[in-house]
């Protein structure tokens, strides 16, 4: 991916020792992809899942949004943190979900917000840095994941059943597969994007 | 000295440059508000009237373009206040009193439409009023400079309507067409509709501005105002028909950029306001057509009545 110019900004270029890349399309040394939403679509028995204690983190460093990609319950406190030496927005372009736009300046306290329905994905933006965005995808239940450095995903704890299981790229868009688990067994389930 | 008309309508130098002024700034403000939308900045400031709860605040990023905007829209206000209130101390033509008082309404109007696009986030259609809203108000402006110019109060240079190839009505239709196709320009931008809506229109409009201009500089370039006008129409015209091109041209090269390019925004910037300039330069010749060329005289049928002394 090409390189952000980040020179209209010096307080974030001069963040970077090496100018940063855009994390649109990161393709893996093995060849596979980077920031893919994973989570259980369909399949799941009624129930309330309970959302985590401690909440999920959306840092805004060298104005850059640390992850990329992130998984939130419904429910789950999202931590909004800025450690740059300066103004940012930050823009929920969610559409279930109420959008919200809202000033983080320097060392402000962090901010905190919930969202309350699915919603898989939406950009986060900043409009005071026009390339930074992130994506959230809000998850009824916590069987999600996000594609990593291996570009591998792990979903644990599922109960027996057959799921349809879907992956989310912001660019390459949205793919399903279907995969059965047993009790007490393990399931392997792979997406291919492109030709 | 000033010039006076007929109806003794005195040229007034300050307030003519005034409004010159005002029509300068007004431009700016529409470029201002142009690189605004083009660099995606239009939340960077998410509180307003304030900003960032500061009547200044940190002129970095995205913060320049928005709170940029917000100052020149500001000056614009304080000159369309002063201009208004200067029309209705000295000025006797009522109908021009009037006409800036509306000027000051549509500023005020602006104002909050630009505000409340802030504060709900960007709705496409309050987005797309402020931008026509902003073409509208240039082109008022545009208009109050020409009837305080000492050319207007001259009078006008009456040519009589040609029935085989009218213009009065017909001038009309090309500050609508124009009106029309930069509303579709403004609703692409703030993605309510495709651009394919706008880039079909455009044929059609620059077809409806040649067939007026054509007519005028055919069939009336006997009168000078309405050359020079539909001569200026013309170039602006053809200056924006390229720069619509060039504009979408870089926006399909950067298509997949991760943010607004500079070859983009420039191109994207200049034919918002060369279509400013499209809608204020039709405007022009519209009222000059309307108010040069007369409709011709009602033919009168031979009577055959017959006049009786009465007994």
């Amino acid at each position: 991916m090409p390189a952000i110019d980040m020179s209209s900004n010096p307080q974030c270029e001069k963040q970077h020792a090496v100018p940063q890349k855009a994390e649109v399309v990161v393709v893996n040394r093995n060849g596979t992809l980077r920031n893919v939403f994973i989570w259980i679509k369909d399949g799941l028995p009624r129930a309330h899942w309970t959302p985590p204690a401690e909440s999920a983190k959306l840092d805004q460093k060298g104005c850059v949004y640390v992850p990329h990609v992130l998984g939130i319950m419904e429910g789950q406190q999202l931590e909004i943190l800025n450690d740059d030496p300066i103004n940012h927005n930050v823009h929920a372009e969610s559409h279930i979900n109420p959008p919200w736009n809202e000033s983080e300046p320097p060392r402000a306290e962090h901010k905190y917000k919930t969202f309350d329905s699915e919603e898989v994905l939406f950009p986060v933006t900043c409009s005071v840095h026009p390339w930074m965005r992130s994506y959230i995808g809000v998850s009824p239940h916590p069987f999600f994941a996000v594609t990593g450095d291996d570009g591998s995903f792990t979903l644990k704890g599922v109960p027996p059943g057959t799921y349809t299981i879907e992956a989310v790229h912001e660019k390459y868009g949205r793919r399903e597969g279907k995969l059965t688990l047993t009790p007490g067994g393990t399931a392997t389930l792979d997406f291919t994007y492109g030709s | 000295m000033g010039v006076e008309s007929s109806n003794y309508h005195r040229y007034r130098p300050g307030l003519h440059w005034w409004s010159v002024l005002l029509a300068f700034c007004t431009l700016l403000l529409v470029v201002a508000g142009g690189l605004v939308t083009s660099r995606d900045a239009g939340l960077s400031v998410p509180d307003w009237p304030l900003s960032y709860g500061q009547l200044m605040p940190p002129m970095e990023g995205g913060i320049l373009y928005e709170h940029g905007h917000r100052m020149v829209a500001t000056t614009v206000g304080l000159l369309t206040i002063v201009l208004t209130v200067w029309l209705f101390r000295s000025e006797r033509r009522r109908w021009l009193r009037w006409l800036g008082a509306i000027a000051l309404l549509a500023v005020i109007v602006q104002g909050v439409l630009g505000g409340l696009t802030v504060l709900l986030l960007l709705p496409w259609w309050i987005s797309t009023a402020h931008a026509c809203l902003a073409q509208l108000f240039f082109s008022t402006t545009v208009a109050i400079v020409l009837f305080t110019s000492p050319w207007w109060l001259r009078g006008p240079s009456p040519v009589e309507e040609d029935p085989k190839f009218p213009i009065r009505n017909l001038s009309l239709a090309a500050p609508i067409c124009v009106l029309c196709q930069l509303a579709l320009g403004a609703a692409a931008r703030h993605k309510a509709i495709g651009a394919i809506y706008h880039i079909s229109a455009a044929p059609i409009v620059t077809g409806v501005i040649l067939w007026v201009a054509l007519r005028i500089l055919l069939h009336y370039a006997g009168n000078g105002e309405l050359r020079l006008a539909s001569t200026a129409l013309l170039a602006i015209t053809f200056c924006q028909v390229f720069l619509g091109i060039a504009a979408y041209m870089s926006r399909i090269a950067s298509a997949d950029a991760v943010q607004p390019m500079p070859l983009m925004v420039t191109f994207t910037v200049l034919h918002v306001a060369v279509g400013a300039l499209t809608m204020a330069a039709s405007v022009v010749l519209a009222i000059l057509v309307r108010r040069n060329v007369m409709a011709p005289a009602p033919a009168f049928a031979a009577s055959s009545s017959r006049v009786t002394a009465a007994s």
